[in-house]
């Protein structure tokens, strides 16, 4: 593997009793978008916090293009860029303003911060709304001149929290494209998200983030083999509740799970619709009508659930050893 | 590894702290309403005090005033608008706190002197034009300095000393505080009974022992004696005090509250996480 460019170690951060991040290690080459997939309060900001100098952690190192950013933050600095959870960019300045401000503090010369913001704000699509004051911008472009303002230092990492959270879906859309042009441009990126789909369809590798601890970690199809593909949801009437659970332990080598709060029952189903037929035969022979049955994709819920077992054992058990074997290859 | 760590220069200190300071002037220009507001509320204190009270109190102010209360008046309440606009400073830290955008500054390879260092600068450009502009409504309501416009443009100074100083102070309480609405009231809490308990309004010999102990050794009453002492000669300066003691005790307040709150404004910056 080529030398990674963000690369964190036993990373612990405690706020008060709360341990925000419980020994993380990750770490990436150059050149890709690694996605941190984790549900709120799982340590995600907290790491991203670390790693750009916001932050110092109680224990472990990092390093940011080869920086050591506890050690030199102010170099480090010069090498990154971020884009925070809301997109921090002052109403009452223009566009322009706001990016030619950002990029003086890079130490730019007046003259290049001009130049240099005038380009990235027509990468970003901008250029038109440049000298209008930012309030009068909707939510996406806000996002979208927050994003122009972490690049226009040109640094060799990009650190985007959440960039997508709270934007309606055709920004979300433009947000991916840009993300993909910044990669292709040679930039690397680590973004947080929440969505598993986006991580899917912009991490070339992602690490799953629960409880402050990276518990899983591979390519997005690693990730969702690991949890067997599709989820088979259905409900049924409370009485057949019981008989159900163990007519459908029969059906492949995964348990079911019942979710008490959307009374539903998931069983995860390794070959999609031939799992769903299997289901819907062993309910006939047991004579149990489901309320609602269907077949979906698997989502971030399904990946904690497998991953960190709070209700099968054995999903929990597996994912876990596939892990310790992924890293193990990874080190070698 | 390399053992040495990078260091912001001095120079490029400064330029960064223009950059910041520049920005919230813009700010200050792009939002009327701060510049208003900030405007509206002197002039009403200058306007309310002078027609309201004036008359009243007239009889009990010294001779040096020339019998006018807006000569008492207006020194004792550049210094009030210089504490009430100090609290601007805390505000407007909170704001960026919560608007993530000191997280985007502190990414940033710039000096972290110069967030604290731009924000108090521009609120000292800033609370200069509102006591220029309190000055003049001052004087088109017939306020009249005793002495000459060098003892003006001093008392301008020692105002603007005393008001970059109080800056410090509510930049360590926005940053304590860091929420923008709590921010609003708590910069009033040191505020208020500094500024009513002085000599800002009325002379402080009828109040009672215990509190004119507190009013005559507290920093707004020896501020507000050094301007009227400056403005209106040394008759105005309370008795057993020169004007010249006055002055050189109100620069030695700002020096000392400014060696207290701007270390502890900076470290709380530093620690500061949003």
């Amino acid at each position: 593997m080529t030398t990674p460019i963000v690369r964190a170690e036993g990373v612990v951060k405690h706020f008060g009793e709360v341990k925000a991040l419980d020994g993380v290690d990750i770490e990436f080459e150059p050149g890709i978008i690694y996605g941190l997939l984790g549900p709120n309060g799982a340590g995600k900001t907290t790491l991203i916090r670390v790693l750009t100098t916001l932050l110092r952690p109680d224990s472990g190192t990092a390093t940011v293009a080869g920086i050591d950013v506890l050690h030199d933050p102010v170099a480090a600095r010069t090498r990154l860029g971020l884009a925070g959870q809301f997109a921090a960019v002052d109403d009452y300045l223009t566009g322009r303003e706001n990016v030619e401000m950002v990029g003086r503090l890079y130490r730019l010369g007046s003259a290049e911060a001009r130049s240099r913001a005038a380009e990235v704000l027509d990468k970003i699509g901008l250029t038109d709304a440049a000298d209008r004051p930012v309030r009068t911008y909707s939510g996406g472009m806000r996002r979208r001149l927050d994003l122009a303002a972490s690049i226009v230092g040109r640094p060799d990492v990009l650190f985007l929290d959440e960039p997508t959270t709270g934007i309606d879906p055709r920004s979300r859309i433009d947000i991916w494209d840009l993300i993909t042009d910044l990669v292709a441009g040679g930039t690397t990126i680590l973004l947080t998200t929440q969505y598993l789909d986006e991580a899917d369809q912009l991490a070339a590798r992602v690490g799953v983030i629960d409880q402050g601890k990276v518990i899983a970690e591979g390519t997005p199809t690693e990730l969702k083999d690991q949890l067997g593909g599709s989820v088979v949801e259905l409900t049924v009437a409370d009485a057949d509740r019981d008989s159900t659970m163990t007519a459908l332990a029969s059906v492949n080598e995964y348990d079911p799970t019942f979710e008490p709060s959307s009374k539903k029952i998931s069983l995860t189903a390794p070959n999609g619709p031939t799992t769903l037929t299997r289901v819907v035969r062993r309910l006939d022979e047991v004579q149990i009508a489901p309320e609602d049955i269907a077949l979906r994709q698997p989502t971030l819920d399904d990946v904690f659930l497998s991953i960190t077992g709070h209700t099968a054992e054995e999903t929990a058990v597996e994912p876990a050893r596939a892990t310790q074997g992924r890293r193990s290859r990874r080190s070698r | 590894m390399t053992a040495t760590r990078s260091r912001v220069t001095f120079g490029e200190a400064v330029a960064d702290t223009m950059v910041i300071t520049r920005r919230n002037l813009l700010r200050n220009l792009r939002l009327p309403q701060l510049l208003v507001f900030a405007t509206v509320q002197p002039v009403m204190f200058l306007l309310l005090f002078n027609y309201v009270f004036g008359g009243a109190i007239g009889a009990a102010i010294p001779a040096a005033a020339a019998g006018k209360y807006i000569n008492w008046l207006v020194p004792g309440l550049l210094i009030q608008v210089a504490a009430f606009g100090a609290g601007q400073t805390a505000l407007g830290l909170t704001e960026d706190l919560n608007k993530g955008v000191i997280d985007r500054f502190r990414s940033l390879p710039m000096a972290r002197s110069a967030v604290l260092a731009g924000r108090t600068i521009s609120d000292l450009i800033r609370n200069g034009f509102v006591i220029t502009l309190m000055l003049s409504v001052g004087l088109l309501i017939g306020f009249r300095w005793q002495t000459n416009i060098w003892g003006m443009m001093g008392g301008m100074l020692v105002a603007m000393a005393f008001a970059y100083a109080l800056s410090w102070v509510m930049a360590t309480i926005g940053l304590l505080v860091k929420n923008p609405e709590a921010t609003q009231s708590a910069v009033f809490i040191p505020v208020f009974p500094l500024v009513f308990a002085s000599s800002v309004f009325v002379p402080t010999h009828t109040m009672p022992s215990w509190l004119r102990a507190f009013a005559d050794n507290q920093p707004i009453t020896v501020t507000v004696d050094a301007l009227r002492g400056l403005m209106l000669g040394g008759d105005a300066v309370r008795a057993g005090h020169t004007v010249g003691g006055q002055v050189l005790l109100s620069l030695f307040w700002s020096a000392a509250i400014l060696a207290v709150f701007a270390p502890l404004a900076v470290r709380m910056y530093r620690r500061t996480v949003s």
